[in-house]
């Protein structure tokens, strides 16, 4: 192989350091309006009137839009108006958008509108919420339109409810010697993509209308917009540039309605819109608070038997994308381990919070942080080596996963392996604490993670191939570059198999649903096994195309034919052969005529296997495979002041096989210093009455420079057979395990329990001596 | 993006800024003096502060001063923090003005604005509280030169049109061992959970806090039972705590409660490294 | 004394060009580039000095944009990414592979660039204190130290 593994530099690099890389915000053109939203400032409230007759009068005003009523959005329950009537049900809900010459003079007439509110009873916690006497956050959520399969509660909190019934779970209970039981929660936080979201659009005099959108999801943009707004589908073209971050948060579709009805109330004149900091956290969605039941048994030699698991998934004021969240959590509501008896209940449960998008991983940190805290206390309680109770029960193939799939290598790749690397790398052995001096520890905590997919089983992806006259080739995708090099990928896995220099493979960076085939979404590390699998595809297609021509002109039989830098030959006869330029316009015989014609390559990919889960006992195959690791974190902790340093974090990833090693091994530090930035520090603060007290990075901060710690990461290359050379994802992983590591070290450091997150050193000391 | 427009103005002299402030007063337009200006842009942006004029005092020569006069250590209102910790004259103002905000933003950020923020920090000043250190201010009535110590009560006590010069403060102060340790929620970037700054003047330690209270303090009672050399290192830490007024905050920083235990802890930091000075 | 009362003329020196442009006393330097002058380089990302996305050097120091309003800016000498072509930094963020999504990337070039030219042998500790300007949420710094110090230790 000469292509795959190599550090191979992104196509758009030189872009980048330039500053000449356009994100969406970056476009602007003359005549183009302005729109800005008004948010709400309440956590629940009526609104009695918006009075927006200051605000028309500011020169240059196009339009107000507010109090409309427009269809019910929201991706499996319709409950959601994309512009608030009669009530707000969470702070940041936009209640009007003001449309106008500048963005300046939007943000002024913004500012003078009035909206009386009368404030509500608010929800503050998915706890809360499912009390008997807890205020409704929607009156009739029974009533929505809703997807198939969807089961809200009616005249309850709850959204939906999804049951795993595994094994019998009196059984389990019954074999369990040793059982420890825990409350864990944290609360919503966000994914801080540094570019935030911005959506420009323009309905045309023929009806198109163009969308421009910093999306992860530029296809479900059109979708939706389509049903939502009852327009015929091929009248939505949707441009995605590039995108600066996204973690989950961009799969969402919500800046993008509020463009096209902006730009709507101006006769379809361009309008720009672009989140500030502010809104970009708190009005468009953000990531999931969760609170969680864990209930773990086992034999007095460690082996599981039972776990019973409660989750209710903060899914804020519109469930969105919170119940497929809520199921996610279902599908792998444990760690990788053998269980033969599992009972889960996820609800997804209406607070008055922001609502959340899908974040890196897709629950798994969320599940793992609760999941691989009780393994720990569960050790403690067996006086058992923590890393040890996980190696005897860590998941192997023949082993069946939480919703009955019978595991085999491919799909769950090597969990042990994973395990014994990182007690290798950690020093594992040199003991779990460490004392420094009096006052200062070394502590260490794993975790182990898995992470499927639960992904649409109609998910698919496309890719074209095309040439250019020299004989290089263009690859079109409908990934969408979010920063995880996934079209430079494409580039090298399709140099591989013309066995060409991927210097000679240009990517087309832009997504445009009219002009790129269609890839599902770029979330849930699918990108490489969809898109990969569909760009070789369309290599097969094109090279068998060449074959034909060639072999002609040749007068030799295709398949003694073989392609190698930019050339077809004769397996044979090196030497015999033509070189692309001859072939990908056609073949002209000395004489004159031609034959052949342009080549175009043309690949698919749609996930086999993938099934429905099913609604009594989650049985079902949610996705192609589980990506397995196991994960280290070790501290350095102030016994004194409860606070710490993070040293280390260890990563051993089965990613199946490395197709770009920097490039993959950004992703994983990367995706583990967000882990350590939820586990540690990010979260909303709500006040009593559901406001966010900290909307903005001074208050709300990120990892910085020189707060990561040294990242020592390795892989395992165990193959998923379906995917191109074996690879499994590799950008979500990194995360999964931060949190849960993190939280299993300092309980071990400060030698105290910990339940919630994020672990600042001021919850540390309430747990050990601020309960007084 | 403010969503408003202001006019601007760049006076040259001292006298020329004052004269400015008090016409646009009273033309209605809500003056304010402008020095870095990042509170001013990033409060305008959000529409916590509003104004239709500002007076930006960068240009006047006096505000830019950092210089030894007759002994005494002179830094103009308009110098930047950065600049002031890179020509480095005064060892606590550099060590406490590295912890503020970050690198960049103190390329822009003054010594002046910092004092006179609304944001409750304000923590540049504790160095100049420790040193009883004099400020001169400007204001229609002419200058004045007071103690920081009278003239800063929880802010700096302005009259309308009146801004602050410079701060003289004097050799001694400037060589005294000293120390700063500012505390965070969580790891080194961050708003204060609470500042202290320590000063040894002789025998007697001073301290002054930022982030415990809404406002900077020094506070003499604290210092009293800090010098008292009755007592234990603790007792007398204690006793000095038992003295902080009930004003403590309680935000998204921390809690009031976890406030004063990481004060307490700071305060026996802060105390034992300068009483081991003494050796 | 200077006086502007309404929407004025001002020219800015970017990258060596002076350029005539008409502000607004409350527009920010940010909003001018990228609104009036096509500088897209420098980007917002929170518009309050948080982040350092929108970083750019003034009279060689690294500076947010968006917390200077345009009008300070007439004088001053005034550079963007777009006036960086080829230089070691960017060489060394691409090597070594420091952005993934590439939004932070004119920031934080920019500042390290003037990290570069006044402080070419910075010690670690002046790295971590001006670097700490800039967030990056893709990659966990790690690339971005190395881009940095092989460049400064190269010197
Ligand atoms: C990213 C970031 C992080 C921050 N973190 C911290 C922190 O950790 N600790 C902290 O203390 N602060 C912090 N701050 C806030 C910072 O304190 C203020 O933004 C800054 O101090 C204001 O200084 P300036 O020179 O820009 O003042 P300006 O914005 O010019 O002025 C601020 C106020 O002071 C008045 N003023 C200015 N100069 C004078 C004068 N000479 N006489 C009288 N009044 C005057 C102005 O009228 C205005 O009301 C942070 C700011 C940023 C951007
Ligand atoms: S946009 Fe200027 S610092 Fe974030
Ligand atoms: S590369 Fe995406 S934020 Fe830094």
């Amino acid at each position: 192989m000469t292509n795959i593994g190599k550090s191979v530099i992104r196509k758009e690099a030189e872009d980048k350091v330039t500053g000449r890389a356009k994100y969406t915000a970056d476009y602007s053109s003359v005549g183009m309006l302005f729109g800005k939203t008004v948010i709400s400032k309440h956590g629940h409230a009526r609104i009695n009137n918006i009075d927006v007759s200051e605000a028309e009068k500011v020169p240059g005003v196009r339009a107000i839009v507010a109090g409309e009523r427009f269809p019910l959005t929201g991706e499996e329950i319709r409950d959601r108006p994309p512009i608030a009537v009669d009530k707000i049900r969470y702070h940041g809900e936009v209640t009007a958008i003001v449309v106008a010459d500048s963005p300046s003079i939007a943000k002024k007439a913004a500012t003078l509108i009035h909206v009386d509110y009368v404030p509500l009873p608010v929800v503050n916690s998915p706890r809360e919420a499912v009390k008997k006497s807890a205020p409704l956050v929607h009156e009739n959520v029974a009533l929505y339109e809703k997807d198939e399969g969807v089961n809200p509660i009616p005249e309850s909190n709850i959204a939906n409810h999804t049951k795993i019934r595994k094994g019998n779970i009196k059984k389990g209970w019954d074999q369990s010697e040793v059982t420890v039981e825990n409350n864990f929660s944290f609360p919503p936080s966000d994914h801080i993509a540094m570019e935030t979201r911005s959506a420009i659009a323009e309905i045309k005099p023929n009806g198109d209308i163009h969308i421009k959108t910093s999306s992860q999801a530029p296809f479900m943009v059109k979708e939706l917009l389509s049903a939502y707004f009852n327009i015929e589908v091929g009248k939505i073209i949707v441009d995605t540039p590039l995108v600066g971050g996204g973690y989950g948060g961009k799969a969402s579709v919500q800046l993008e309605i509020l463009a096209y009805l902006a730009s709507k109330a101006v006769g379809g004149r361009v309008v720009k819109m672009m989140n500030e900091r502010e809104e970009d956290l708190i009005s468009s969605p953000c990531h999931m608070g969760l609170d969680a039941t864990v209930k773990i048994g086992c034999t007095k030699e460690g082996i599981l038997k039972a776990a019973e698991l409660t989750y209710l998934v903060d899914s804020g004021a519109y469930s969105d994308k919170a119940i497929h969240l809520s199921r996610a959590c279902a599908v792998d509501c444990t760690g990788p381990y053998r269980i033969d008896h599992i009972w889960c209940d996820s609800y997804a449960v209406y607070t008055n919070h922001p609502y959340p998008a899908p974040y890196r991983g897709f629950s798994h940190a969320e599940v793992h942080f609760v999941f691989e805290r009780a393994m720990d206390i569960l050790a403690r309680k067996l006086r058992m080596d923590p890393l040890e109770l996980r190696r005897k029960n860590a998941i192997l193939p023949g082993d069946t996963s939480p919703t009955q799939v019978v595991l085999n290598r491919s799909t769950v790749g090597d969990v042990p392996q994973c395990i014994e690397k990182v007690k290798e790398l950690s020093r594992w052995n040199e003991g779990q604490i460490i004392e420094v001096d009096k006052r200062y520890v070394r502590a260490k905590g794993i975790a182990c993670v898995w992470k499927n997919s639960t992904i649409p089983p109609e998910s698919s992806s496309g890719v074209v191939i095309t040439f250019n006259e020299d004989g290089t080739l263009n690859l079109i995708s409908g990934v969408v570059e979010i920063g995880t090099g996934t079209k430079t990928v494409l580039a090298q896995m399709v140099a591989e198999y013309f066995r060409m220099d991927t210097n000679d493979v240009y990517v087309r960076m832009n997504v445009d649903t009219q002009a790129t085939p269609e890839h599902w979404k770029t979330v849930a590390s699918r990108g490489t096994l969809m898109a990969g699998r569909a760009a070789l595809a369309a290599a097969e297609d094109a090279i068998n195309q060449i074959k034909d021509i060639a072999s002609r002109v040749l007068k030799v039989r295709p398949d003694d034919l073989e392609v190698g830098n930019r050339r077809i030959f004769l397996r044979e006869e090196p030497n015999r052969g033509l070189d692309f330029k001859e072939v990908v316009y056609g073949y002209t015989y000395p004489e004159g005529n031609a034959i052949g014609g342009q080549i175009i390559g043309r690949g698919n990919y749609i996930l086999r296997n993938v099934t429905h889960l099913d609604p009594e006992t989650g049985k079902g195959n949610p996705g192609p495979e589980w990506a397995v690791g196991a994960q280290v974190v070790e501290v350095e902790f102030d016994r004194r002041d409860y606070t710490y340093r993070i040293l280390k974090a260890i990563s051993v990833l089965d990613i199946g096989k490395v197709l770009n090693y920097k490039g993959a091994l950004g992703q994983v530090t990367g995706a583990m210093c967000m882990g350590l930035g939820f586990g540690g520090r990010e979260s909303f603060i709500f006040d009593q009455q559901g406001r966010v007290l900290n909307p903005q990075l001074r208050t709300y901060r990120p990892v910085q420079f020189g707060e990561q710690p040294e990242y020592i990461v390795e892989f395992v290359e165990t193959p998923h057979i379906d995917a191109p050379f074996g690879a499994r994802g590799a950008g979500e992983q990194g995360l999964l395990g931060m949190p849960a590591a993190l939280g299993n070290s300092l309980s071990v450091a400060a030698g105290v329990e910990l339940f919630h997150l994020p672990l600042i050193p001021e919850s540390i000391w309430a747990e050990k001596e601020g309960r007084e | 993006m403010i969503p408003f427009d202001f006019e601007y103005y760049r006076p040259e002299s001292i006298s020329e800024a004052v004269q400015l402030f008090i016409e646009l007063d009273q033309a209605g337009k809500n003056p304010v003096y402008f020095s870095g200006g990042t509170e001013i842009i990033t409060l305008g942006r959000i529409n916590v502060l509003y104004t239709n004029a500002v007076i930006d005092i960068k240009g006047i020569p006096e505000c830019q001063v950092m210089d030894y006069h007759e002994g005494n250590l002179y830094l103009g209102s308009c110098c930047t923090l950065v600049d002031i910790e890179e020509k480095n004259l005064f060892p606590l103002l550099t060590a406490t003005s590295k912890e503020v905000a970050d690198h960049t933003a103190r390329t822009k950020i003054t010594l002046g604005g910092n004092i006179c923020a609304n944001l409750f920090y304000r923590e540049a000043v504790l160095p100049f509280l420790l040193a009883d250190s004099q400020v001169i201010i400007a204001g229609p009535n002419g200058y004045r030169t007071e103690y920081i110590n009278q003239v800063f009560n929880q802010t700096l006590q302005l009259e309308r049109g009146e801004f602050l010069v410079q701060l003289i403060t004097e050799p001694d102060k400037i060589e005294a061992p000293s120390i700063n340790i500012k505390r965070r929620r969580q790891w080194t970037t961050g708003y204060p959970l609470v500042t202290v700054a320590g000063l040894k003047l002789g025998e007697e330690i001073r301290v002054a806090i930022s982030g415990l209270c809404p406002y900077p303090f020094r506070s003499q009672k604290m210092e009293y039972y800090i010098n008292s050399q009755d007592f234990s290192q603790r007792d007398r830490i204690e006793k000095a705590l038992g003295d902080v007024d009930g004003n403590v905050l309680n935000d998204t920083e921390g809690s009031d409660k976890y406030r004063l235990f990481i004060l307490r802890n700071t305060m026996l930091d802060i105390v034992s490294t300068l009483e081991g000075e003494r050796a | 004394m200077l006086k502007l009362t309404g929407t004025t003329n001002i020219t800015l020196n970017i990258n060596g060009e002076k350029r005539p442009v008409t502000v607004r006393p409350s527009e920010t330097l940010l909003g001018i580039l990228r609104g009036k002058l096509g500088l897209t380089g420098a980007k917002p990302g929170c518009l309050n000095g948080d982040c350092g996305a929108c970083t750019v050097m003034i009279d060689g120091k690294p500076m947010k944009s968006c917390l200077m309003l345009g009008v300070e800016a007439p004088g001053k000498k005034i550079q963007t990414v777009e006036g960086l072509n080829g230089t070691p930094i960017q060489r060394s963020f691409i090597e070594h592979f420091a952005f993934q999504c590439g939004y932070c990337t004119p920031g934080f070039i920019m500042n390290c660039q003037s990290l570069i030219d006044t402080n070419p042998n910075a010690p670690d500790e002046i790295i971590e204190e001006w670097l700490k300007s800039n967030i990056c949420r893709c990659t966990g710094y790690e690339e971005i130290e190395k881009a940095i110090k092989s460049v400064l230790r190269d010197k």
